[in-house]
């Protein structure tokens, strides 16, 4: 008897072919953001698991962190591991505390070269434990950026990668990809490759200033020049 | 009962039963009923153990699939006595007999070299004539035991299931030790590994017969002469797995510089802890997670070094450099301490600014918003100064994390990332 043919509305129903008109249907959850606005964009309303998603910072120190604040706190309070591989600076215990992350989830691996980031974040990927694999590592070719899609392909991890906005010109496998740029005292977010349909226009998330478990001074009045 | 034999031909001749003391000791993956016949062979009883591999078959393969990893030829037979499973073995007929009524028929064809008897006994039986059990059984049983002593008769009973056997088991010793010669001087990591994954095997055997696993263990590389290379794997969580430790050990060997041959290798792990049993669960995920977590931490410090692969944790004291400290995995003491705003990236070493006209610059001219937080550092750590930080924007609004100390200017000291 030969196999029936496939019929449109059987393949449309698959995770992996999509109308270009829609967001992609995501068969895994994903992890709120913590922004509704940027949430509503996204395949699944959130950071995908199992796949890799980029960003792109225009600078350094924009949000870029604060951006994720949410989603990590919800993994380290559900006991998720959060795999912190080769950053660029010490990630910072009193902030990371204030962001209700919980210290005791976090994994600093560092590594002297690009090798050992991506074998270990890999082996992170690979791991049941980790909810996020966030890795800043350098420039990276295609076929490097294909195999860190496939060892997310199939877990339930976050795995974000950190990369220079020049990196925005460069093909990738990844499944989200967002520029990240200010927009007076928020943060611009381009999307620039999603699961789905394009999105023309940056979202705009109000990221808030960075929080502290106690204020201890009123913000200054808006002068350039300390007296 | 079910008995499975393990004929080790090439143990007959062995001074000692050392190394079959280590097969025992792997043995006790299949069952902890595990008793050594002489120096060349092992009888397991497995009946109990048949479910949980998924019949005879499937726990034959395995068995076999060992003796190959571990580089040994073994004759395996089986049989509802010990006797009989042994003398099939020994005869190298690799039958499986599960019922008691066949035995004699399958015994029948063995030649009498596989009999435990003294020389004399048998001698007498092949000047009679005498070349199979087959043809020992058919004789009269009384005329047998006047000849031959009532000793024979009483092997034949055993086999054949009429008398009970009494057999001492093995009892695995409260430390483990194996070593293994090598039959060539070897100077590469690769066929150490093989060597590795044999006593490996061997550990993971005595490991589950004791129900514990190990917190670390020693690798010990003998060399022709000079001093041993020993490398010491840890363990963040007791582990029996001996994939895992196989993995974790070639991690270690790739990176071990050989500068003599080798030529035998030890195994010995000493610190052994009960181990709680890896039931089954409903919430699978959760058990994978939990055990997951220990088994990546050593992968990654295999691979990295301990020093690579740190947690972090806060740290009860207001000087920023010291409150954010790089600690071992899982020892994070929970402090209560406020902090007010902090950023998420801390340099290593604070930055000096570029000031003009009374404005520190980082990429343009700074934007001081919050601010200023008083630190004094303390006089006892290097030199005593006071800082006045401030979360400062840039022109492209980054957020940086800046102080001014009176005499000696603006500083970057972190990232609002």
């Amino acid at each position: 008897m030969l196999p029936r043919a496939p019929v449109l509305t059987d393949l449309l129903v698959r995770s992996d072919i999509r109308r270009a008109t829609d967001l992609a249907r995501v068969a895994r959850p994903s992890v709120p953001t913590g922004f509704p606005a940027l949430d509503a964009q996204l395949p699944g309303g959130g950071w995908p698991s199992g796949a890799l998603t980029e960003i792109l910072p225009a600078h350094q120190g924009i949000g870029e962190l604060r951006l994720l604040g949410p989603a990590l706190a919800g993994l380290s309070r559900k006991g998720r591991r959060l795999a912190w591989i080769a950053p660029p600076h010490l990630p910072y215990a009193p902030a990371l505390d204030a962001a209700d992350i919980d210290l005791s989830t976090l994994l600093i691996v560092r590594t002297t070269s690009l090798t050992d980031t991506l074998w270990a974040a890999e082996q992170c990927l690979r791991s049941a434990a980790c909810g996020a694999v966030l890795l800043w590592p350098q420039q990276l070719k295609y076929a490097e950026l294909r195999r860190l899609q496939l060892a997310a392909d199939g877990t339930d991890a976050m795995a974000v990668l950190f990369r220079p906005p020049s990196a925005a010109d460069q093909a990738s496998p990844a499944a989200l990809r967002l520029g990240l740029a200010t927009a007076d005292g928020g943060l611009a977010v381009r999307i620039l490759k999603r699961r789905g349909a394009a999105l023309q226009s940056p979202v705009r998330v109000e990221i808030g200033p960075p929080t502290a478990r106690t204020q201890f001074s009123a913000p200054l009045p808006d002068t350039t020049t300390p007296a | 009962m079910l008995w499975i034999a393990l004929y080790f031909p090439c143990l007959v001749e062995a001074a000692d039963d050392s190394e079959l003391q280590q097969l025992a000791a792997w043995a006790g993956r299949y069952t902890p009923n595990v008793s050594p016949e002489k120096t060349c062979g092992l009888l397991l009883e497995v009946a109990g153990s048949l479910k949980f591999y998924g019949g005879l078959p499937a726990l034959v393969r395995s068995m076999r699939a060992d003796l190959k990893t571990m580089g040994y030829h073994a004759a395996l037979a089986g049989a509802p006595t010990a006797r009989a499973a042994w003398w099939l073995a020994r005869a190298e007929r690799s039958r499986f007999i599960a019922t008691l009524p066949p035995l004699p028929e399958a015994l029948a064809p063995l030649p009498l070299a596989v009999l435990d008897s003294e020389a004399k006994t048998l001698n007498l039986l092949r000047r009679s004539g005498l070349r199979t059990l087959g043809e020992v059984m058919g004789l009269p049983r009384d005329s047998l035991a006047k000849r031959c002593g009532q000793a024979l008769l009483d092997q034949f009973d055993r086999a054949t299931g009429r008398l009970p056997e009494v057999r001492p088991y093995f009892q695995p010793p409260p430390v483990f030790h194996a070593r293994q010669a090598l039959q060539t001087e070897v100077c590469h990591a690769e066929p150490l590994l093989h060597v590795a994954r044999r006593l490996l095997l061997q550990l993971g055997g005595y490991l589950l017969a004791r129900n514990a696993g190990i917190e670390g263990f020693d690798f010990v590389l003998q060399h022709r002469d000079g001093p041993c290379t020993t490398i010491d794997i840890g363990l963040v969580a007791p582990s029996r797995d001996s994939a895992h430790l196989l993995h974790l050990l070639r991690e270690r060997l790739e990176r071990v510089v050989l500068r003599e041959p080798v030529r035998e290798v030890r195994l010995h792990a000493e610190h052994i802890h009960a181990l709680a049993d890896d039931n089954a669960s409903l919430f699978h995920d959760e058990i994978s997670a939990s055990q997951d977590w220990p088994r990546l931490v050593e992968q990654l410090r295999a691979r990295l070094g301990d020093d690579s692969v740190r947690g972090l944790a806060l740290a009860a004291t207001h000087r920023p450099e010291d409150a954010s400290v790089l600690t071992d995995i899982g020892s994070a003491p929970r402090v209560d301490t406020r902090f007010g705003l902090r950023p998420l990236w801390l340099l290593s070493a604070p930055k000096a600014l570029v000031e003009r006209q009374g404005v520190p610059h980082y990429d343009g001219p700074l934007k001081l918003l919050i601010g200023p937080e008083r630190i004094q550092s303390s006089w006892w750590s290097g030199p005593y100064e006071g800082r006045d930080y401030f979360v400062a924007q840039t022109p492209a609004h980054a957020l940086l994390w800046v102080y001014r100390v009176a005499a000696r200017g603006w500083y970057l000291h972190g990232w609002f990332a």
